[in-house]
């Protein structure tokens, strides 16, 4: 009888394993950013080139960055999401307008509706490079302390927004 | 006007001669121009980037690095504009002097361990390094007690005597034929 349970065994702990595997989004990459400051940036903003943010002007608050471009196909999924979100006015949420153009994002904007409380632009992408962003979109949770406290990867779903942003921007607000 | 006629005739021949020397001079510009690619091609291929050595540096670090947008491709390989952003990235880390280790310690604070790919020896990645070594080790040993069992199960059941004299027989058979 053994012989046949130990083999099994063995079999089963791989199954195991390569289920789990298989469950595991690839494209979800734990960012060593959480829980560790959000890098400092200074950039223009979107709408009014001549003024400019900077990431240390956010401190106090708890604030979202939601990286974002107007050739981004995805974006245009979570998009109405983030508008509601910004008319509850729970939490302010940043714009980081990656790779785009400056004209067609303004367009894009007016068509959608803006959810941003500022909109700021990443033209070559530097700064998306420091806050590890991979692909658009993404969206980061910045605590008061200015420290990242969670990223989600790729549009922004009611499920993610009930099940873990919102509980979280709860739990920071205190 | 015989005088005429000879005027006339030379007029003609170096009209001619006008005109096929001009033939001649296109002819000559045409195979020209139509030889040009060739000679342009004869020069030697010029490398595109303004560094060499750097660029040659940047290819062998990029290669072991993973490109987090199309994952199974190098840093070095892919086309994604995210990869050409990291390798831009790369280049000017490279002019101001810093070293491999500084680039990758740069790239692991901001995409983690998963831009390797060479992954680092730590406790979560145990399981990786050893993993092989294990199974290879457990198959080993299994094939080992197999092996010991099936002799020891071979020498349970020996010939007996006519069995034995029988199989002599059997050989001595074949080894006349």
């Amino acid at each position: 009888m053994t012989r046949f349970l130990l083999p099994l065994a063995i079999f089963s702990v791989l199954v195991v394993f390569l289920g789990v595997g298989l469950t595991l989004n690839p494209r979800q990459v734990p960012s060593p950013l959480v829980d560790k400051p959000a890098p400092v940036f200074q950039l223009h903003h979107l709408h009014d080139p001549d003024k400019t943010l900077m990431s240390q002007d956010n401190l106090g608050k708890v604030w979202l960055l939601n990286v974002w471009a107007s050739w981004c196909v995805a974006c245009r999924d979570e998009h109405p999401l983030l508008v509601q979100l910004a008319k509850a006015k729970i939490v302010p949420i940043y714009g980081l307008n990656y790779k785009d153009q400056r004209d067609t994002a303004i367009q894009w904007l007016k068509q959608y509706g803006d959810p941003y409380t500022i909109s700021i632009v990443d033209a070559d992408g530097r700064v998306g490079i420091d806050y590890g962003v991979y692909g658009v979109p993404e969206t980061y949770i910045i605590d008061k302390q200015g420290i990242i406290r969670y990223k989600h990867i790729g549009p922004v779903t009611v499920k993610s927004l009930e099940d873990k942003i919102l509980p979280l921007i709860k739990e920071l607000q205190g | 006007m015989y005088k005429f006629e000879v005027a006339a005739n030379s007029f003609i021949l170096q009209n001619r001669i006008d005109h096929y020397s001009t033939f001649i001079k296109q002819l000559i510009a045409v195979l020209f121009v139509a030889l040009v690619p060739l000679i342009s091609f004869a020069n030697e291929a010029v490398p595109v980037a303004e560094d060499p050595v750097l660029e040659k540096r940047l290819i062998n670090l990029s290669e072991n690095l993973r490109c987090l947008v199309c994952q199974n491709e190098s840093l070095a390989g892919s086309r994604a504009d995210f990869a050409n952003d990291l390798r831009r990235e790369m280049r000017e880390q490279m002019k101001a002097n810093k070293s491999d280790e500084e680039i990758i310690d740069f790239l692991v604070a901001r995409y983690g361990d998963f831009v390797l790919y060479n992954p680092p020896f730590k406790t979560t990645t145990l399981l990786l390094w050893f993993g092989p070594l294990i199974l290879f080790l457990g198959a080993t040993i299994g094939l080992f007690i197999y092996l010991r069992r099936r002799r020891t199960q071979l020498e349970d059941f020996p010939l007996s005597e006519s069995q034995r004299l029988e199989a002599e027989a059997l050989i001595n058979k074949t080894n006349k034929e």
